[in-house]
């Protein structure tokens, strides 16, 4: 087990959220979409400049910037 | 009775759709007051009866954090609907109960529509329709609003359910946990004793929203004076929240709402048959259209095919509409009497208006192929690959729409172009990409480039392919300027859903494309024509005096003593020509030009170029056929220019350096009226006309600055 921030996971990696900091609009809107502590959550692709990445969650594909990605923490198995 | 009925959900749930296959073509387009946010609505009838569907925006959530979600929570609060079609994406059954349970919470009659049961069972899964309905207590029914499956009983089971239900609201308590909850009881009973938002929404619900923070809400408390009272419960328990958990309570609420729609399908709701997570159709395809290397290649490839068939497809019925035109201009030419009257309707009125109807086709093809890549799913993926290089200066990844339809591939139009970014819902990122969109190569500048090329350069392709490259580099620097200055602010957050490819419906590429066209087909009846009037009336008065008429008269008498036959026509000719680039100098317009010659001259611009300018703001078509008459060569076919091109090299006033002068002037300058009106519709007149002061200025620092260096230190 680790705990790493979203940024730092790899394609095809598998993860649970733990942890989304801060409060406001853009933190709002990533729990709107259903990015909650406790969500299943896999790395299914990267933009061609590696920003932004995609993540299937809950039955479909979300992505979001780094920028965004580095308010969340997720717990995963070791890969590496 | 009429039942009026919402239709809420995600986007990309197929919301619209439904609403489409529901009430067909017959539509009504108009706006909520004060903001840009379509509302769209349509009577159907259900069991005899006359039933209103408002088309509500897509939203994930009813917080007051978009216009969208504002407008459609206002919708509901204000307007109470009878009923509410809440339709669901049930492949991702999860995130779209979360929209469904704020319903539930608000208590308005609430009906769940499964949408995409297709996909749902080709993904091996079932839901259980009737344990939903139980858990949730709402009424639920299966559709597939692509077919059309489904829709009569959705219809039907809200007719029933909003009759039942009388316009009765139970809202749905759903616990945050004892801290958050013992607030929320506290503040209820003050919201219920000051009477705030009473009849209008429930109070616990209120509350809640109070405690998430929401603005719209906050101020509504503030000026009702219990939001003192209700600040200082939610400080504690937000305090509270954070010593104890590290966060807060908004957090808290979402986090506790989604664990409720767990448990709510985690009670069988949802089997899955085929327990492997196999990889979906979508999933492949975005293998290969996404990949790093061939995504990139291939995004190019179908845009640029995409513009080539627009283009070759539109020019055909462009074809047809302008010869029309000239046609319907000869014919009345023809019946009317010479003088003001005529040349009012016949250049006025017909040419204007007529021109700017000539755009039409072009606008079809090109929204009908949009509304596919839109549909289709695509576009989200071309927004998921340039994200980052749009980010750079300040725009988003689905800027690149807008700015290739502009004329970011040399040929397109800015009309259609701007009308493009309304796909962004991101609202500084969108008039950022709104206010440069008009700097590309659209197809009415192409014409300058190849007049200008041919006279002083060489090669017409690579000054060409400068002037698109050009049209590029300034969006990214002005839009990045204007990102740090007036629009600035943070970037809007890229959190968006890749959805599945989809095949379009027919019937939503036509409704799509059809409104769009009809919008500036309208806008070419009213504002078009009354410009078109003005700037008429610009180049034609106040007419030249009886003296310099009379003179122009002896010289042709004159002639016709001495000459005859073909060499008579050609000297008369050159006279006409004379006296038109007499009275364009001497009407208004040219009297502007004139005035403006001093400062202009700083760019190597002389009066006959700046009127020519100034014909341009009309449509820039205008540019090459009022340069012809102000050099009195007569008529200019936009196509055909070589004489005119002849002309200007050899004259003495006219260097390389005017020539890209102008080239720059002409790229960058106001955007030609057409778009004006376009963008003050998309955005506001306020940043409408911004553009025209903006973009002139610009422009003319540039060109003066290349005109002057060029003169000064280069020749």
């Amino acid at each position: 087990m680790a705990i790493i921030k979203l940024r730092e996971m790899k394609l095809n990696q598998e993860g649970i959220i733990r942890e989304i900091e801060g409060k406001g609009d853009l933190t709002r809107k990533i729990r709107d979409m259903g990015i909650v502590p406790g969500t299943e959550i896999t790395v299914i692709g990267r933009a061609p400049l590696k920003d932004p990445v995609a993540l299937r969650l809950k039955g479909f594909t979300l992505t979001l910037r780094n920028k965004e990605a580095d308010f969340i923490t997720v717990e995963t198995e070791e890969k590496k | 009775m009429t039942i009026t009925a919402a239709l809420a959900g995600n986007p990309n749930a197929g919301k619209t759709t439904m609403f489409n296959s529901m009430t067909g073509a017959k539509q009504r387009v108009g706006n909520y007051p004060g903001v840009t946010v379509e509302k769209r609505e349509g009577t159907v009838t259900v069991n005899d009866n006359p039933m209103n569907i408002v088309d509500l925006p897509g939203t994930y959530s009813l917080t007051a954090y978009s216009p969208e979600e504002l407008v459609a929570r206002d919708f509901l609060i204000k307007e109470r609907p009878h009923i509410v079609m809440n339709v669901l994406d049930a492949t991702s059954l999860e995130r779209n109960l979360y929209l469904a349970v704020q319903l539930m919470e608000l208590g308005i009659p609430t009906i769940l529509a499964l949408n995409m049961m297709d996909a749902v069972k080709k993904q091996g899964k079932e839901i259980d329709r009737k344990k939903l309905s139980e858990l949730l207590n709402v009424p639920v029914i299966e559709t597939i609003a692509r077919s059309g499956k489904g829709k009569k009983e959705l219809l039907n089971e809200a007719y029933n359910y909003a009759k039942e239900k009388d316009g009765a609201w139970e809202p749905l308590h759903i616990s945050y946990g004892s801290d958050l909850d013992e607030a929320i009881d506290e503040m209820t009973e003050f919201i219920v004793e000051s009477g705030l938002l009473k009849n209008q929404c429930p109070a616990r619900w209120v509350a809640i929203k109070f405690l998430e923070e929401d603005e719209q809400i906050i101020d509504l408390a503030m000026e009702n004076g219990v939001g003192n009272k209700l600040t200082e419960i939610s400080d504690k328990v937000s305090k509270h929240c954070y010593d104890t958990f590290k966060t807060y309570p908004e957090a808290l609420i979402a986090d506790y709402r989604y664990g409720y729609i767990a448990s709510v399908v985690k009670q069988g709701v949802i089997k899955s048959n085929t327990p492997e997570n196999r990889i979906e159709f979508s999933d492949k395809i975005d293998k290969v259209l996404t990949h790093r290397f061939a995504g990139p290649v291939l995004m190019l490839a179908i845009l640029y095919s995409m513009f080539y068939l627009t283009f070759s497809l539109g020019e055909i019925p462009m074809g047809w509409l302008e010869s029309f035109f000239e046609w319907f201009a000869v014919t009345i030419g023809n019946i009317l009497p010479d003088g003001l009257v005529k040349s009012l309707i016949v250049d006025g009125i017909i040419g204007g208006v007529g021109g700017v109807l000539g755009f039409v086709p072009l606008i079809i093809v090109m929204f009908s192929m949009i509304t596919f890549l839109e549909d289709s799913g695509y576009m989200a993926r071309m927004a998921y690959m340039l994200d980052r290089v749009m980010r750079t200066f300040g725009l988003h990844g689905s800027s690149v729409m807008p700015f290739i339809v502009s004329g970011g591939i040399p040929g397109g139009c800015a009309v259609p172009g701007v009308m493009a970014a309304r796909t962004l819902r991101s609202e500084k990122e969108k008039l950022a990409t709104i206010l440069t969109a008009p700097f590309m190569s659209c197809g009415a500048k192409v014409p300058v480039v190849i007049l200008l090329a041919a006279a002083f350069f060489d090669n017409s392709a690579i000054v060409m392919f400068w002037t698109t490259l050009g049209g590029w580099v300034a969006a990214f620097i002005v839009a990045r300027i204007l990102r740090s200055t007036i629009i600035r602010g943070e970037a809007t957050p890229f959190v968006m859903e890749l959805p599945p490819y989809r095949m379009p419906t027919l019937l939503g590429v036509f409704i799509h494309t059809w409104e769009r066209a009809w919008q500036y087909i309208k806008k070419a009846g009213t504002v078009i024509l009354a410009i078109s009037v003005i700037i008429w009336a610009a180049m034609t008065f106040p007419g030249l005096p009886q003296d310099d008429i009379k003179s122009f008269e002896d010289q042709r008498v004159t002639l016709k003593l001495s000459y005859q036959g073909k060499i008579l026509d050609e000297k008369i000719l050159e006279i006409n020509n004379l006296e038109n680039q007499a009275a364009l100098r001497y009407s208004i317009a040219g009297k502007i030009g004139s005035s403006f010659e001093p400062l202009t001259k700083l760019a190597g611009f002389d009066w006959r170029t700046n009127i020519a300018l100034l014909g341009g703001f009309a449509a820039k078509e205008v540019i090459v056929s009022s340069l012809g008459t102000s050099y009195a060569i007569g008529e200019v076919d936009a196509e055909e220019s070589s004489g005119l091109s002849m002309k200007l090299k050899n004259d003495p006033s006219w260097n390389k350096f005017t020539a890209i002068a102008l080239l720059i002037f002409v790229l960058l300058y106001a955007p030609c009226f057409v778009t004006v009106v376009v963008m003050a519709k998309e955005a506001s007149w306020k940043w409408a006309l911004f553009s025209i002061v903006f973009n002139t200025t610009f422009a003319f620092t540039i060109s003066a600055s290349v005109y002057q260096i060029g003169t000064k230190f280069l020749m």
